[in-house]
């Protein structure tokens, strides 16, 4: 297992590496002046001289990666900017502030949203799923597989402004989405995101049922279900002990996938929910051409995805034993 | 290993395919490209849902080519902002002034609030542009991921470890994030930053950036294909034949691989739909005034609590759609593939 991690972890650092290093030399390939950018709106012939100074643009491509990787692990100076301890992601070009402290105070709102979500989608899937596995063929089953498939036509742009205008504008029964600090007020936390994590999880329940429903079917028809209950254990312990056993890992995997992309920045989901997260930032920074912001976003959303996968493989192989660690 | 004759190589084929109709082997040509094919348009005759949703997609196809007909036989286009032209439909608030957003005989679906323009020949254009990207992004994702997943398995060695490895990046890749990180960098390429983006290449960008982080999973799934038959005895006969590299990818392997193609890109069309309109919504794709899916639902977003009714059209036009087209994809697969049963 051990050997397993760490050789997994090298791995995704330098799928990060390579991540970061296409994000910088791709947007360096256009033809504009990241200096005159980072200097703002009102900017002198001095001011300029010095963000050229403190940006190092005058370098070639390679060294200027170089330097930001350098600050990651042991600081940078910026000069007119500042100096920067290690992780040093850089300062914005537009409010100057460091990149990763503005991530961080970003990060609890996407990690909010997230879970959040993750909590009703599994709950609600996985049971649908169980109860279509079980009354198979029955009304029970051709409902919730009805339900899923259009569930998983949905989108959240338009879903979630039918929520809002329903829940919010005419029945007033849900508040308007907002994110409040848990340890701030736990009430106003869940009440401001539980309408976004409810449209989440109409959309992410369906590929769940599915799953879930078709995993379970295939197992119970295994033959050591039929010994399992010829031995005169009881269905529900069959059900639970063997079966569902060996219908989670694949779910095991896509909850991973779904989790990686909810906190790598759920973009389109904050953008109709108006909730500041990491996928804001990182359309705003898109807007702006703020660079160093970009990157640092990039880095934290492609880590965050490259992380669940190893998590994923990691419980898969907790869960089922067949499955050895290469 | 015995020498099969080309002839025993080709019906090996079918039959590996199909599993198990009665081919003749006298002409192997002929079976191989119509039976397996008519077999499989029988079975998808038979699957009821699946001929709905072929008639709904083929609907939403028909009337976005016709669009410019269907426009002028109803007497307005997109462009037009009829409610500021003419008083009596837009209210001071620039809200329509009938209910239900200004719905009657003259504006079927509406009228647009602020700008006035008419709702059914926006959404009839928007659906237009949107099935264009989508669809030439599709082609374009499906023929680079066959090509690459195809080399990448038929010559193994260093260039299939290379590829396995830049498709593992691709797919460890936030998506979204880099189709919004990466349009500004595309136009970038074409005209000089900071001009005013033309909408041709707003499209092109489109089709391109999301087939730069498309083709890695189809040419993944077609490698893993590829693998598997290189090793099988009809390659092997066609090498021992002295058939040429391109022989056997074009005559040998592909045929054997258009069943897992025709399925990936059914399911990829309307992820691209969807994915354009995400694009337009978040206003990095597509822009007001080009009529599009994702504009619509952009601007409907912005008077979502006043006039709902704008955002209705293009939302449950496009579930639809959406909705058909997976239908659609899981009655082709059944068809093509009635082994893999969900």
């Amino acid at each position: 297992m051990f050997r397993f991690l760490v050789r997994r972890i090298i791995g995704a650092l330098v799928i990060l590496l390579i991540i970061s290093a296409v994000t910088f030399m791709l947007y360096y390939a256009i033809p504009r002046d990241p200096a005159r950018m980072a200097c703002g709106k009102v900017c002198t012939k001095d001011l300029l001289e010095q963000v050229r100074q403190n940006l190092g643009i005058s370098d070639p491509l390679p060294v200027q990666y170089w330097h930001w990787l350098e600050g990651i692990f042991a600081g940078r100076d910026y000069g007119g900017l500042g100096n920067c301890n290690a992780p040093c992601l850089g300062f914005s070009f537009t409010n100057r502030e460091p990149v990763l402290g503005t991530i961080m105070d970003r990060l609890p709102t996407t990690i909010s949203l997230a879970l959040g979500a993750a909590f009703f989608f599994l709950i609600i899937g996985v049971g649908t799923g169980m109860i279509a596995a079980v009354k198979q063929g029955k009304a029970a089953d051709k409902i919730a597989s009805s339900f899923s498939l259009i569930g998983s036509s949905l989108q959240i742009y338009f879903v979630g402004y039918i929520a809002m205008f329903l829940m919010v504008q005419q029945l007033g029964i849900m508040d308007q989405p907002s994110y409040t600090p848990f340890t701030d007020n736990p009430v106003a936390w869940a009440s401001g995101l539980l309408l976004p994590w409810l449209t989440l999880s109409i959309i992410f329940t369906a590929n769940y049922t599915r799953m879930t429903r078709s995993q379970l079917v295939e197992q119970l028809s295994e033959d050591y279900v039929r010994t399992a209950r010829a031995k005169g254990l009881s269905r529900r312990s069959v059900f639970f002990r063997f079966a569902w056993r060996g219908a989670m890992g694949p779910i095991v995997t896509i909850f991973g996938i779904d989790m990686g992309t909810l906190i790598g920045g759920a973009i389109i989901t904050e953008s109709v929910f108006s909730i500041q997260g990491i996928g804001r930032l990182a359309l705003t920074a898109v807007d702006a051409n703020d660079l160093p912001m970009l990157l640092g976003v990039t880095l934290v959303a492609a880590a965050a995805i490259v992380f669940f996968n190893i998590i994923v493989d990691a419980v898969y192989a907790l869960i089922d034993p067949r499955i050895r660690l290469a | 290993m015995t020498l099969p004759t080309p002839s025993a190589a080709a019906s090996l084929e079918v039959t590996d395919e199909i599993g198990s109709i009665p081919d003749s082997s006298s002409n192997p040509k002929g079976s191989e490209s119509r039976s397996p094919g008519r077999l499989a348009w029988k079975r998808f005759k038979r699957d009821r849902t699946g001929v709905i949703s072929a008639y709904i997609v083929i609907f939403f196809f028909a009337i976005s080519i016709c669009a410019p007909l269907i426009a002028k036989l109803y007497g307005k286009n997109p462009y037009e902002q009829y409610g500021q032209e003419k008083d009596g439909l837009l209210n001071d608030f620039a809200f329509p002034v009938k209910p239900n957003g200004g719905i009657d005989s003259n504006f079927w679906f509406g009228i647009e609030p602020q700008l006035g323009r008419d709702v059914f020949t926006f959404l009839l254009y928007g659906i237009r542009t949107s099935l264009m990207i989508a669809t030439a992004a599709t082609l374009l994702t499906t023929v680079v991921g066959v090509v690459i997943g195809i080399t990448a398995g038929y010559l193994g060695g260093r260039t299939d470890y290379f590829v396995g490895r830049v498709i593992d990046i691709l797919l460890s890749f936030p998506s979204t994030l880099f189709f919004i990180a990466f349009m500004p960098v595309v136009y970038g390429l074409f005209i000089p930053f900071s001009d005013e983006v033309p909408t041709w290449l707003r499209a092109t960008s489109l089709i391109l950036v999301l087939s730069a982080f498309g083709w890695a999973s189809i040419a993944r799934l077609l490698r893993g294909q590829v693998l598997g038959l290189r090793e099988r005895e009809f390659v092997e006969a066609a090498k021992v034949t002295g058939a040429s590299s391109r022989r056997i990818v074009f005559k040998e392997l592909l045929p054997n691989l258009w069943t897992p193609i025709l399925i990936q890109s059914t399911l990829m069309l309307p992820a691209y739909v969807t994915a354009e309109a995400g694009l337009a919504f978040l206003g990095v794709g597509i822009k007001d005034p080009t009529p599009d899916w994702g504009v619509m639902i952009q601007r409907g977003a912005g008077f979502y609590a006043d006039d709902i009714t704008f955002m209705i059209f293009p939302g449950v036009s496009m579930v639809i759609f959406v909705l058909a087209f997976n239908l659609l994809g899981d009655s082709v697969r059944d068809a093509l593939d009635p082994k893999s049963k969900r």
